[in-house]
């Protein structure tokens, strides 16, 4: 670079020191000073310099900076309307779950009510049943009762006209007469007592 | 400077470290203010960069950036929210003139780093006009927003009444002192990095001069090299600063009160 630019410098060098005596510019064509504050070269630099800095404002400002805050608000914007969309999606996964998991008590407890229901019935029927045997069940130990009285009843008839006839054939053979009535009330009070 | 060094030519090298700043016409000899120059060229190359980036670059509009246009969102993004962050949200009107400054900057700084390039940003006198631009602008804001409340930023209320005349003083030649500051720290970090590289390039050739250039070049290659890394990061903090400055002055006079 240096090398380069000395090679140049020696071939300007002779044109510079014919054609312009600038302040700045030494007879090989090198710097003379600083050039940073070379007075003759200044309105040159600030000339560019605004000239550059109003074209760049007007490209940076008319163009660049709405394109690039647009893109970025419709970046924005996509990953808003995305994320909302993911939430609510998550609702309504979350309600649908809910309404499964209410389905699944709602059906717990019919399942409940109707193994109660079923039970109940059951047990009705049952206590039904029960009652109609117990009701059968007396009814026979009453007729059986009753065939048992009745039974006992004509046992009794039946040693009443067995003493009565024993008694009476008793009181012939030894010789009395006894008359029938006086037989009779002696045989029942002692087959009473 | 440049004056000793075209003395020295020891051992045939040739020290010509600030040739590069010089500004040359592209047609004819004489450099009058319209003349293009390299300067114009230069510029002409940031601008056309510049467009390239952000204009061709995202010319697809895509919601899916491509690499170009990943970056214009970038470079959008970061001074969107530095001028947001630290010059405030009513800042953000003057978002489009803060971009173009940093962008021509930061683009004119890597261009510069190419070589036998010329660094339009090296030179005072644009470093200046930039400076000064920002200057104006910042004072002509805050007078417009504030009226005479601007001048409330050199009374610093919450010092003791007594010292509030000489801290005015004090505040009124910091404030002065800002364009200076403000483009010399730019054109002056340019300029200084791009002559040592140069200077180190001077004692590159040595090895074909004298025995002591197996040594001496190995090691000058090795220094521009590091240099050149060092002049990347400089060309990009530069213009950060520039522009943070920038917004720093920008909020003053917006909200002048302490």
């Amino acid at each position: 670079m240096a090398t380069e630019t000395a090679a140049a410098h020696g071939a300007e060098a002779a044109g510079h020191a014919a054609e312009s005596a600038s302040a700045c510019v030494g007879p090989s064509g090198g710097a003379v000073g600083l050039p940073q504050l070379c007075g003759e070269w200044m309105p040159n630099q600030i000339f560019w310099l605004v000239v550059t800095l109003i074209v760049l404002f007007l490209i940076l400002s008319r163009v660049a900076l709405p394109r690039i805050a647009t893109v970025l608000a419709a970046r924005k914007g996509a990953i808003t309307s995305d994320l909302a969309a993911a939430e609510d999606l998550k609702a309504k996964a979350v309600a649908a779950e809910d309404a499964y998991n209410k389905a699944l008590a709602d059906a717990r407890t019919e399942a409940q009510a109707i193994v109660a229901q079923n039970k109940a019935e059951m047990q009705a029927e049952l206590d039904a049943a029960m009652k109609e045997a117990d009701a059968e069940i007396a009814a026979k130990t009453a007729e059986s009762e009753k065939a048992i009285g009745e039974i006992r009843a004509g046992a009794m008839d039946s040693v009443k006209v067995v003493a009565t006839d024993t008694a009476e054939a008793l009181v012939s053979a030894l010789g009395g007469s006894a008359d029938a009535a006086t037989v009779k009330a002696a045989v029942d009070s002692r087959v009473k007592g | 400077m440049a004056t000793e060094a075209h003395g020295e030519e020891a051992g045939g090298l040739v020290f010509h470290p600030m040739d590069q700043f010089m500004v040359e016409p592209l047609f004819g000899a004489d450099v009058s203010w319209y003349t293009p120059t390299n300067v114009t060229l230069w510029m002409l190359i940031a601008v056309l960069t510049i467009t390239g980036l952000l204009v061709v670059g995202t010319s697809r509009r895509a919601l899916v950036p491509s690499r170009s246009q990943s970056v214009a969102e970038l470079a959008y993004g970061f001074i969107y929210k530095m001028v947001e962050d630290v010059a405030g949200k009513d800042a953000v009107k003057f978002f489009p003139y803060i971009f173009t400054l940093f962008m021509f900057i930061v683009v004119s700084n890597f261009l510069g780093l190419i070589p036998m390039a010329f660094t339009t940003t090296s030179h005072i006198a644009v470093t200046a006009v930039l400076a000064v631009a920002v200057f104006v602008t910042v004072t002509v804001v805050g007078f417009v927003k504030n009226g005479a409340g601007f001048l409330g930023l050199f009374w610093v209320s919450s010092a003791p009444l007594a010292l509030r005349p000489i801290l005015a003083v004090i505040e009124i030649i910091s404030y002065f002192v800002r364009p200076v500051s403000h483009s010399i720290r730019l054109a002056g970090n340019l300029m200084a990095g791009h002559a040592v590289i140069k200077v180190f390039a001077a004692f590159a050739p040595l090895i074909l001069f004298s025995g002591i250039g197996i040594l001496v070049t190995p090691l000058s290659i090795l220094a521009i090299t590091a240099i050149y890394a060092l002049e990347i990061l400089v060309a990009f903090i530069q213009a950060y600063v520039f522009t943070i400055l920038t917004c720093v002055y920008l909020r003053d006079a917006l909200h002048p009160s302490h």
